[in-house]
């Protein structure tokens, strides 16, 4: 089972360096061999740095794929803290396993990320922390816009509010969920503040005429 | 979960039930809250919170702002314990970028985070004692958290929204009677906590308002997500600040006091004890300040590698998360904020069922929310 | 015509002095209320480790005028759909209730609008406690839920409270064989010692009950902010508002009038008639001398000159009251004086004293919550009263059948009535755990 521990400073941080190398060798030269002047390279602090995802193979996640099969779509360790993906139709599933076999009893939190390039945008993210191993274990579920991913609030009530926080921001519907609505937002709001394709600066000027009567200097 | 048992008007005489409305303005909701309580004459069968009232979209904000400039906006959210918060946050982002901020600066971020739990506790307290009824607490409580918030406008300029600390360290270095300021604090607050405890702890009427009121017992409570002291008064001895130690935890000894019954009145006995706790960790660490750089190996430019983390403190209010997701630029992709007193409030429905209304206030008192963290 | 005039001159000749005194009560009651007020919030302050009104006036000495003015220039605010009449009506009877009530009581010797009334104690608490209608009719009329929920509250408690304390003071009346106020004071004066000693447990339930049935903490549910806003007041604005307030105030005075006369000794002094100690009597000009004294103390550690000088004349008037006090004593021609302005003071003293205890536990307890407030009156005071009449009656019944000593036989009542009070208290603690929960849904959360 992973922990979490402070991370050896030295082995991390050689790590990017021979990550950047690889896949970014063609962004790299092409400054340098254009920019005769500036003979020392300032590359480190202009090129976005890589990832620093590398896959994981704990008992943990033996156990899972053992359990799962083809539903554990990957498993990957970020900076010394341990997530799956897995598949959507199988996520209400592996909750349960989650909470009852592995004891990962408290669901600490349940949110969303919106990655509009991709075909199935949202990433949903659950975040367990099991009491009696003090460890904590991410689940990540590609969801679709159309998708209605099984509401987690049969497994762990405390789903129930940030189901609705999902729904209120990203719009993602939950099936099965006792009162799906609103909640940080007015009943009557359109749109989905942190979808990607929301500006800053947008509001429901329609919700705010109505129902504040001023015009919204958005 | 909550509306079944609410389309149930299965009351004695068949009469419908009473929706009272405590308001968004209301003296003891602590904030813009609104509750609507469904009656049964006097006995509360069911709530349903109305929150969103505060909500400034600053998970959004974070998406186009760089990691120092969102730093500042941490603060307003549970704006009574602002410098827990910063310390939340960032912590996360020196986790995204893989850097430790130097021992010095580990030590007296402990340290105002400590003061920083006394100064919330306090204002709990003395709100919660107010609207049970005790109109003397609040005063008492101020006058000392206004200690704190001296200790804190020397040394950084700000009483309330202090942006105390920086991605990979402190910026002011600790002021010249910073010790001495922090240890006269402690030694006189030992006889203030007695004296709270001494108008409070056995009086009847107290016992009375608060003993078997708002029960949340262990298993509601992990199902529900309650965490801080709301969990420890359930029984469960479990502290973020043990468990998986961060600034400086691990150096000191401190109890983690915890509570039987997981009503109002053992929560009240846990963060009496944690105030008295927090001022032994703080005069464990001005003992051994070590001397020592205050900034760690962070360039001006922050542009974490591409990927996630998720970083949590023990906040005054229960756990406090950070899910930070970084695309490789120097704005962060997705920042998300657990925040403790949203979880929390989610319990209040369970808690209050079958109470008389006159414990509505108690209980929403014990859960110690505040709502700019409720609703972001 | 002439005849008329006649009448009404022959009238006016035998009642004047009952006229003034109560033009006087009136007038001046009010005003005192107000001060009780300025009172209270000093004395909250000073607990609260801060200062109080100090801005209007010398140490905030004017506040209450200042409010006073606030309140009547405010706008006449009456809710659409009331019953303009009724909401018009209703803090004026509270108030006419507290103050009539007042007519009887004994300020002074030659105070009179009805004190030779035989039927005394009983006209003032009778009459004091029409002041619910007071209260009922507010709330109904103002229209509104929050309104009517506390009327209904504070009548209810006041009602109970009202039985509770009136069954405490039979106690006293026991103890002094009548109704007329004059003679209770007067039995304490002949029996050498107030009947706090002689009766405690009837004090101290009259005190809860008269706590209650003013409203005060930890009583005040019914118009505590954080609760129902202001229960049956919460309509009431301006000057309607401050007469409920000033009627809730002079309540205050009226309730500590009647115990100060029952229990305290009403003008009697420390050991009444007890001759070895006579030289009690020049206690009032000492005392007011002393806080004169300690007022020029004071000056010389304010910081500001204006205020040093204000404690100057603090002193100054301290001092003018206590020779005006000590005067019958050193002159023999005023002697007959001496009585009537002593008799003043411990009067004020005690009344004083018992106000003072109302503030300070409405600013150290919390508050019950209503149903332990009604569990209180009904199943501890109301019971122990009853026992303790009961153990006044058998007491006297001892002294003057069987000619035990009068004192032993009330302590030996006592002491049962105390035990009978700690079996009660048990009795309620353990009916408190039970009651508190009353949950029908036990939390299954967990297993979804």
């Amino acid at each position: 089972m992973a922990e979490e521990s402070k991370p050896p400073q030295e082995s991390e941080s050689s790590q990017p360096e021979q990550k950047a190398a690889t896949p970014a060798p063609p962004a790299k030269s092409a400054p340098a061999s254009t920019a005769p002047a500036a003979a020392k390279p300032v590359a480190p602090a202009a090129k976005a740095p890589a990832p620093l995802q590398i896959p994981l193979d704990s008992e943990l996640v033996r156990r899972y794929r053992e359990r799962f099969g083809a539903a554990i779509l990957d498993a990957l360790e970020d900076r010394k803290q341990p997530y799956l993906i897995v598949e959507c139709a199988q996520l209400l599933e592996i909750a349960r396993y989650s909470r009852d076999e592995e004891k990962f009893d408290l669901l600490e939190d349940f949110t969303a990320v919106d990655w509009p390039k991709r075909e199935k945008r949202f990433d949903l993210v659950a975040i367990l922390y099991s009491f009696a191993h003090n460890a904590r274990l991410r689940l990540k579920a590609v969801v679709g816009v159309e998708e209605h991913p099984a509401s987690l609030t049969s497994i762990w009530p405390t789903a129930n509010w940030l189901e609705r926080e999902i729904y209120d921001m990203f719009g993602i519907e939950f099936s099965g969920h006792p009162g799906l609505k609103r909640i940080l937002l007015p009943d009557g709001w359109q749109g989905h503040p942190l979808r990607k394709d929301y500006d800053i600066l947008q509001q429901d000027t329609a919700w705010v005429r109505e129902n504040l009567g001023i015009e919204s200097g958005q | 979960m909550q509306d079944d048992a609410l389309q149930n008007n299965g009351t004695l005489l068949g009469a419908d039930e009473l929706v009272l409305n405590m308001g968004p303005q209301h003296p003891s909701t602590h904030g813009v809250l609104r509750v609507k309580l469904k009656l049964d004459g006097e006995r509360v069968r069911g709530t349903e919170c109305v929150i969103g009232y505060l909500h400034r979209g600053v998970e959004k904000i974070a998406e186009n702002r760089t990691y120092q400039q969102f730093a500042p906006y941490v603060d307003r959210m549970d704006y009574v314990a602002a410098v827990s918060n910063g310390l939340g946050y960032c912590e996360a982002v020196e986790k995204l970028l893989n850097v430790e901020a130097p021992d010095r600066a580990k030590v007296i971020r402990t340290i105002l985070t400590e003061l920083q739990r006394i100064a919330s506790h306090l204002v709990w307290l003395g709100t919660h004692a107010l609207d049970i009824g005790a109109l003397t607490p609040l005063f008492y409580c101020f006058r000392e958290r206004e200690e704190i918030l001296k200790i804190f406008e020397k040394y950084c300029g700000a009483r309330l929204t202090t942006h105390a600390f920086r991605i990979g360290g402190l910026q002011y270095e600790a002021y010249d009677e910073f010790e001495k300021d922090v240890e006269r604090f402690c030694k006189d607050f030992e006889r203030r906590i007695q004296d709270y405890a001494d108008l409070l702890t056995g009086n009847s009427i107290w016992i009375g308002r608060t003993r078997n009121i708002g029960v949340l017992n262990a298993a509601d409570c992990i199902a529900l997500g309650a965490t801080g002291p709301i969990l420890r008064a359930a029984g469960v001895k479990w502290d973020l600040r043990k468990a998986q130690p961060y600034a400086a935890y691990d150096r000191y000894q401190f109890e983690i006091p915890v509570g039987t019954n997981g009503d109002t009145y053992d929560r009240y006995m846990v963060r009496m004890e944690e105030m008295r706790q927090s001022r032994l960790i703080c005069l464990q660490a001005i003992e051994n300040i070590p001397a020592g750089p205050i900034f760690g190996k962070v360039g001006k430019v922050i542009k974490p590698a591409p990927g996630e983390v998720y970083h949590a403190i023990e906040a005054p209010k229960g756990i406090l998360g950070y899910y930070i997701v970084s695309d490789g630029s120097t704005q962060p992709y997705r920042v998300r904020i657990r925040p403790p007193s949203f979880v929390n409030l989610q319990a209040l429905d369970t808690m209050i069922r079958g109470h008389l209304v006159a414990d509505v206030v108690a209980v929403i008192g014990t859960l110690d929310i505040v709502l700019g963290e409720v609703d972001r | 015509m002439n005849a008329t005039l006649q009448a009404l001159l022959q009238f006016l000749q035998t009642w004047w002095v009952e006229l003034v005194c109560g033009v006087v009560i009136v007038a001046v009651v009010p005003l005192i209320a107000g001060y009780v007020v300025l009172v209270e919030r000093k004395l909250m302050a000073d607990m609260q480790a801060r200062l109080g009104p100090m801005r209007v006036g010398p140490h905030g000495l004017l506040q209450p005028i200042a409010d006073a003015v606030k309140l009547l220039i405010k706008e006449d605010i009456i809710p659409r759909d009331s019953d303009a009449l009724i909401f018009w009506f209703a803090p004026v009877i509270s108030m006419v209730a507290a103050l009539t009530s007042m007519g009887a009581l004994y300020f002074g010797p030659s105070f009179r609008v009805a004190q030779g009334i035989n039927i005394g104690i009983l006209f003032v608490i009778g009459v004091s406690s029409l002041g619910f209608l007071g209260i009922i009719l507010g709330g109904w009329a103002s229209n509104s839920h929050y309104s009517i929920i506390g009327a209904i509250r504070s009548t209810a408690q006041l009602v109970s409270y009202e039985t509770a304390g009136g069954l405490a003071i039979i106690a006293a009346l026991l103890l002094a064989g009548t109704l007329r106020i004059s003679a209770i004071v007067d039995a304490q004066a002949e029996q050498r010692v107030w009947f706090i000693f002689l009766a405690p447990v009837g004090f101290f339930i009259y005190l809860v009950a008269s706590i209650a049935e003013t409203n005060r903490a930890p009583f005040d549910l019914p118009e505590a902010e954080s609760e129902l806003v202001a229960g049956y007041m919460t309509e009431y604005s301006g000057f309607r508002w401050a007469l409920y307030f000033l009627g809730e105030y002079a309540n205050m005075i009226v309730v500590a009038s009647v115990a100060t006369t029952l229990f305290l000794g009403g003008w009697l002094r420390p050991f009444p008639n007890v001759h070895w100690l006579n030289w009690l009597d020049g206690l009032p000009p000492l005392i007011i001398a002393l806080a004169g004294i300690y007022s020029i103390y004071r000056a010389g550690k304010q910081p500001v000159w204006v205020q040093s000088w204000f404690m100057w004349a603090v002193a100054f008037a301290c001092f003018a009251v206590a020779a005006i006090f000590a005067a019958p004593i050193a002159f023999a021609p005023l002697r007959f004086a001496l009585p009537g302005l002593n008799g003043a003071f411990w009067f004020l003293v005690k009344v004083s004293a018992y106000i003072y205890v109302f503030m300070w536990l409405r600013f150290t307890l919390p508050r019950y919550r209503f149903d332990q407030l009604m569990h209180l009156g009904w199943y501890i005071l109301i019971p122990l009263a009853i026992v303790n009449v009961f153990s006044v009656g058998v007491a006297m019944l001892l002294e003057s059948e069987f000619g035990w000593n009068r004192w032993l036989a009330l302590i030996i009542t006592t002491a049962f009535t105390l035990a009978v009070s700690v079996y009660l208290v048990h009795l309620h603690d353990k009916r408190a755990v039970m009651a508190s929960t009353g949950r029908g849904v036990i939390s299954d959360s967990y297993a979804g």
